[in-house]
């Protein structure tokens, strides 16, 4: 029995964009080939086109209203459920990162649990940050006022290019916590944990559409989000020095929030910046009225 | 009752004009660098007029790259005392900056008014206390920034470059000038080509003060000192206030590098009124949200969306009041609407009422007689206005409204939001869970509810999408001028 089951042949999985929810393949019918760091093949990706990145923006729109009308227990509840998926399929995310990083088997466990462990840190930011980040504002008149953060919108990420996974999720989680929609372009290299990531946020209650993951070339799939007139944000961590600029360029055009690439350390706190960085505040003032110095004393 | 009154007849007025005598305007200005003022290196010389009269008010510099160089450098030299200086000590400054603005305030209304052309009613009921408010408010911040939410012991940037615009000369300085200041850094602020004057009265405040040398210099010029200014490398922080293209521009300018930057933009606000909302209220919301200094205003009510079964009585309504409004010689007490600020402004604001009209839109302006001189333009309004129009679209900066029309709130959000901008919005209701649910769905950094065009300093203030990005005003506000706390080597 035994002997039988060593000499059985695996099943390849055919590794899938994830858009709007589904696994679709590339439109272009292009893939490009993905090694492990000593250059053994892995597996064939979707190597995605502008077409593509465009579908997911269409997707991430569509999307946007209902994941930022969620309530933040809602979107913490969903947040906290795709870490317990990830828990159950931690052995294969061990496999997949530390093929894909060259990492030891305990490193890159370590890895993994410390992605896990992000998802459920930031499935409790989701109820908090608006009262962290806002308030209500003492102004001189009789005027009820508030200031509330709102997601910005539709966000493009270029997940980082060295850590695959770790990196990948400490780049997706703050930007949809607070209920932005996002398109996510995987580590150009080291892609297939984040198409995998695709799989488990499919099974996590979480709306079709609230992330997509795109893998392929990083410039190429950046240079039409960080153009395209219906993204609201970029968050360039994946990007090197020159793209990082000529994406920033193209950004302006519609004035995006942008994140800037730094040399970041996910092993550390991630504090609430890469919230922060896109999220909106918007203040409500309404007058209060006076009830008149007849107004009761108690 | 539909019938027009007109200014004259029952509502002369006897003139009332604030006196010039408190101002003492020199001939000529230098550049406000390291503490004193001094002369440019190079030649240009520009002139500031008064918008309602056309007369000349001053000289000044039009300063080059080098004096711009020269003032990030004091500022620099200056940054590393500031900065150490105990929050106490900042605050302190800061307060004696407010009380000697109070101390000055008639004075520096009055300036205001002769450089900008806005009512001295304004200029002395919202520019001044606001501007001496908001350097009260921040001077508090300097010794409490531990306390803000932005880490412990947060870092300020270094030097920072503000380029503000014409529309409320003194205010935006403060907006700009306090926050900076209170969080440790040394500024070099440029303000407007058309209004150079408060600020540089503003440089002489700071030696009232005793502020170090170099902590505020003050740069005169146009559009290219402001580009010598935000393309410093010395700058640290670029804020700008102004237009949209010329925050796209500077967004670019800066990418890839290290600067960080606040940009606070146009906008084409909606003000939304809803069947029940107490008609004579709204009126004068509307009139306020977008005739408030003459429409310059970049969170102006320009949109007004009406719901259909009230559109004829609410335009009566306001038609009859704005025939009322008061158009002439800002300096008097009694004058609602004052000049354009510039020739170049006013002939934007035809040109694209022009465009109004030729789209097809239904033109109507307030009866009342433009003086001869100086920039004037009639408060006006357009019905007949579709969602394709320019008027519906494109900042007008000036006092013209776009009437559309709606069914449904669902509609009314929808127009709202169907715009580039998203600055501020307005909703006139006396349902409260509707207004709450129609401002939770509006995509715009200020929404005024039952009022409109309320500042304050402790209020946050900024736009969504292209309206710009970071907050003015309140905690917020200290975050553009905070290094923030990161993981080691993110910015």
């Amino acid at each position: 029995m035994s002997t039988v089951e060593q000499n059985r042949l695996s099943v390849f999985k055919t590794y899938k964009l994830y858009v709007g929810g589904k696994f679709p393949r590339s439109e272009s019918g292009r893939v490009y080939e993905v090694t492990d760091s000593k250059g053994k093949w892995l597996a064939n990706a979707p190597l995605s086109s502008r077409k593509d990145a465009r579908d997911a923006v269409v997707a991430a729109r569509k999307a946007f209203g209902g994941w930022s009308g969620a309530t933040a227990y809602n979107r913490g509840q969903i947040l906290y459920r795709v870490a317990e998926m990830l828990e159950g399929r931690r052995e294969q995310f061990v496999r997949e990162v530390a093929e894909a990083e060259g990492l030891s088997k305990s490193k890159a466990s370590a890895q993994v649990d410390a992605a896990i462990d992000r998802w459920v840190w930031y499935a409790g930011w989701t109820d908090k940050i608006a009262q962290v980040m806002g308030g209500a504002n003492p102004v001189a008149g009789p005027f009820f006022n508030l200031s509330t953060p709102e997601p910005t919108g539709v966000v493009a990420v270029l997940a980082p290019q060295e850590s695959s996974f770790l990196g990948l999720v400490s780049v997706i989680a703050p930007v949809i916590a607070t209920g932005n929609t996002a398109v996510v372009i995987a580590g150009e290299k080291n892609p297939l944990p984040a198409l995998s990531l695709g799989e488990v946020l499919a099974t996590s209650d979480l709306p079709g559409g609230v992330v997509n993951i795109l893998s392929g070339r990083t410039g190429e799939i950046a240079a039409p989000l960080a153009a395209h007139q219906d993204v609201n944000g970029i968050d360039l961590t994946g990007a090197g020095d020159e793209l990082a600029k000529e994406l920033e360029i193209a950004a302006a055009d519609n004035l995006k929030r942008v994140l800037r690439p730094g040399s970041a350390e996910y092993t550390a706190d991630p504090g609430t910046h890469r919230m922060t960085a896109f999220l909106e505040t918007k203040t409500v003032w309404h007058p209060t009225g006076a009830l008149g110095a007849s107004g009761s004393s108690y | 009752m539909t019938t027009e009154t007109t200014p004259a007849g029952p509502f002369a007025y006897a003139p009332a004009p604030e006196s010039r005598a408190v101002v003492d305007i020199a001939p000529s200005y230098g550049l406000f660098i390291d503490g004193e003022f001094t002369e440019s290196s190079g030649q240009d010389r520009a002139k500031t007029l008064s918008p309602a009269t056309e007369e000349v008010l001053a000289e000044y510099t039009q300063a080059n790259a080098e004096d711009v160089d020269r003032a990030v450098k004091a500022a620099r030299k200056a940054f590393e005392k500031w900065s150490a200086l105990p929050g106490a000590e900042r605050a302190k400054y800061l307060f004696r900056i407010a009380r000697i603005i109070q101390e000055r305030s008639r004075e520096l209304a009055v300036l205001e008014t002769l450089d900008n052309g806005k009512p001295i009613r304004e200029t002395r009921d919202a520019d001044l206390p606001l501007v001496a408010a908001h350097f009260f408010y921040y001077a508090g911040w300097a010794d409490k920034l531990d306390h803000a939410g932005y880490g412990r012991n947060p870092r300020p940037l270094g030097v920072a470059g503000q380029v503000i615009p014409w529309n409320f000369p003194l205010l935006m300085l403060a907006w700009k000038i306090a926050p900076a200041l209170a969080t440790g850094n040394t500024v070099v602020l440029k303000p407007a080509e058309t209004t150079p004057l408060s600020a540089l009265f503003f440089a002489d405040i700071c030696r009232q003060a005793g502020l170090p040398r170099g902590v505020v210099n003050i740069v005169t010029g146009d559009g290219r000192t402001g580009e010598a200014l935000v393309s410093h490398p010395g700058v640290d922080k670029v804020a700008f206030t102004g237009s949209t293209a010329v925050g796209k521009a500077i967004a670019r300018r800066i990418a890839g590098t290290d600067k960080r930057v606040t940009l606070e933009l146009g906008g084409k606000g909606a003000n939304i009124v809803f069947d029940d909302a107490p008609v004579d209220q709204a009126v004068e919301g509307i009139v306020n949200g977008i005739f408030f200094n003459q429409g310059q205003v970049c969170c102006a009510g320009s949109r007004l969306l009406v719901q259909e079964s009230i559109q004829d009585e609410l335009l009566d309504s306001l038609k009859r009041r704005l025939a009322t409004l008061r158009l002439g010689d800002p300096l008097d007490k009694n004058t609602d609407i004052g000049a354009i600020n510039s020739a170049e402004q006013l002939a934007r604001i035809t040109a694209l009422a022009d465009t109004g009209e030729a789209e097809g839109a239904e033109r109507w302006s307030a009866p009342c007689e433009l003086p001869s001189a100086g920039y004037w333009f009639a408060p006006t309004l357009f019905t007949g206005v579709t969602q394709a129009h320019t008027v519906a679209r494109d900042e007008i900066f000036g006092p013209v409204l776009s009437v559309l029309s709606f069914r449904t709130p669902d509609e009314a959000v929808a127009k709202a939001n169907n715009s580039q901008y998203g600055l501020s919005a307005g909703i006139w209701t006396e349902k409260g869970s509707r207004m709450l649910a129609v401002a939770s769905k509006l995509r715009a950094g200020v929404v005024w509810a039952n009022t409109f065009n309320k500042f304050d300093p402790t209020s946050p203030f900024g736009g969504y999408k292209e309206s710009g990005f970071g907050r003015e005003g309140g905690r917020h506000g200290l975050e553009a001028y905070l290094a923030p706390a990161t993981p080691k080597g993110e910015r």
